[in-house]
């Protein structure tokens, strides 16, 4: 069985690579069969994750050991169950209600933390090195680290202005901002990159070690 | 008797339900009881999240007011049209891919917000728009937003259900099925907006090779660089954000940007003077930001 799952797992490697050279009837067997098998798992998944467990055996302990204060589930399970009003089109808008209940609570949960960890750890984390300096507690590299910080960003923030002319100091401020995000992204492109090649060598390897034994 | 056209729609229901019901329960596993109403710890961040209202909705009712609002140039939403008119004289379709996010994902609401920007255009311009969905509560909300776009321009004859559509939950079968599409329907656009993780090179790549011209727009950090190196614009961070106010031009967006843009005056204003008074010896703004959770 293990030597099966080895060439099955080589077959499909194979396939999915061969749309490096042009689509061709392999790449698509593996695509769909990759979709079907995923969507398969996900509705399993679905079903034994969230249906029973959070709503069907609560519904069925509430209605057999008669704790009625169980059927209060009841209200989350009709939201849910809204969304089949799109079945059928007299009351489909029905379906706005779990929708907006379901971006609400997304919203509602999000800012919160995008605040704290995007904003406010953030800034705490460029002032911080400012109390350092004056302690006397950093030396000259850390010195500069920290005020080219400063400088990235504020030039950054000024960049993401979108109420004023980009113009006179101002542009030069956002350019100079643009400057420090692609430095940035340059630097997580490359680190990302490496970690790709480091999946590539890991296929390889699989097809050359465990598939072909060559090495 | 359940017809074979009905087994999609079937398919797509039982994960919607297991998904709603997953989402609906799934903070009843930590067991721990706290009878606190109000959260102490967060202080702060409530505060904050109320001036910051306060400025929106202040921008919002001057927007409104007649009050001009000025908007600078972003270059990515003025290719939008461009992308648009493209894929009207091509004949082709238009691809918009939303990501991996969910209904909850602010890059993912953003996203969805330039679609129905789009999907007004390509209704009065009759130009095909795919929406290949990942997540199916984005799906049901995309439906019901372009539909809705549709309806305001006038066009909703043109709408097409079929064309805003469920693949599947997993991040690299979702990858492999749009690559697929890309290479067979060779669309004349694609917009790749919202949240990315791995497979945004894989798209923007595919996208490039069957020569798309290519939109993109993320907060994801570590995936601009591959929209930045693969794609004709990319909308880098809160660009994203500001997008669908760029172009709809409607007071109520105008003014929550402007408003968005005082924040980050406060912002600004609150680094300067936390540096200025470490640098003096003076701590309490950095406590502050230290201590707001």
């Amino acid at each position: 069985m293990e030597v099966l799952g080895i060439w099955v797992a080589a077959f499909f490697t194979l396939c999915i690579y061969s749309f490096l050279y042009r689509d061709n009837p392999f790449y698509r067997f593996a695509e769909h069969l990759f979709v079907g098998l995923s969507v398969g798992y996900g509705i399993v998944f679905s079903i034994h994750q969230g249906l029973i467990p959070f709503a069907w055996d609560p519904f069925w302990e509430a209605i057999t050991k008669r704790e009625f204060m169980g059927l209060l589930k009841l209200i989350p399970i009709f939201i849910g169950l809204l969304f089949f009003a799109r079945v059928v089109p007299k009351y489909s808008w029905l379906i706005r209600y779990p929708i907006a209940i379901l971006i609400g609570i997304g919203a509602g949960r999000a800012i919160p933390n995008v605040m704290d960890a995007r904003i406010f750890r953030q800034v705490y984390g460029t002032l911080t090195p400012f109390g350092q300096i004056h302690a006397g507690a950093l030396g000259f590299f850390e010195i500069f680290g920290a005020i080219l910080m400063l400088v990235g960003v504020i030039c950054t923030l000024t960049y993401f202005f979108f109420s004023i002319e980009h113009r006179g100091a101002v542009g030069g401020i956002s350019k100079v901002g643009i400057i420090f995000l692609m430095v940035g992204f340059g630097s997580a492109f490359g680190n990302t990159v490496m970690g790709r090649v480091s999946l590539l060598i890991q296929r390889v390897d699989f097809l050359l070690s465990d598939w072909l034994r060559l090495i | 008797m359940i017809s074979k056209k009905m087994i999609p729609l079937f398919v797509l229901l039982v994960v919607v339900f297991g998904y709603s019901c997953n989402l609906a329960f799934a903070q009843e596993a930590p067991a721990e009881v706290d009878t606190r109403l109000f959260h102490t710890g967060k202080i702060w961040i409530f505060v904050s999240v109320i001036l910051f209202s306060y400025a929106i909705i202040h921008s919002i009712y001057h927007a409104r007011s007649g009050g001009n609002i000025f908007i600078r140039r972003i270059a990515g939403l003025e290719a939008v049209d461009e992308a648009i008119g493209r894929s009207t004289e091509m004949g082709r379709p238009i691809l918009y891919i939303l990501g991996l996010g969910t209904v909850g994902d602010v890059a993912t609401i953003a996203s969805m917000n330039i679609l129905s920007q789009v999907a007004r255009k390509t209704a009065d311009y009759e130009t095909p728009l795919r929406v290949p969905c990942n997540d199916p509560i984005v799906l049901n909300v995309v439906r019901e937003m372009v539909k809705a776009a549709y309806l305001d321009e006038g066009r909703p004859d043109a709408y097409s259900e079929d064309d805003i559509f469920f693949v599947t939950e997993s991040q690299f079968a979702y990858a492999a099925a749009v690559d697929g599409m890309m290479v067979r329907e060779k669309p004349a656009a694609v917009f790749l907006q919202g949240t990315f993780y791995a497979e945004s090179l894989i798209l923007a790549e595919t996208g490039n090779s069957v020569g798309a011209i290519q939109i993109a727009g993320s907060d994801s950090d570590s995936q601009l660089p591959f929209f930045i190196t693969a794609c004709d614009y990319t909308l880098i961070g809160e660009e994203l954000y500001a997008a669908s106010a760029y172009l709809s031009r409607e007071p109520m967006l105008l003014g929550s940007l402007k408003g968005q843009d005082y924040g980050k005056f406060i912002l600004f204003a609150g680094i300067v003077l936390g540096v200025t008074l470490e640098l003096v010896g003076i701590t309490w703004v950095t406590t502050f930001f230290q201590e707001v959770k």
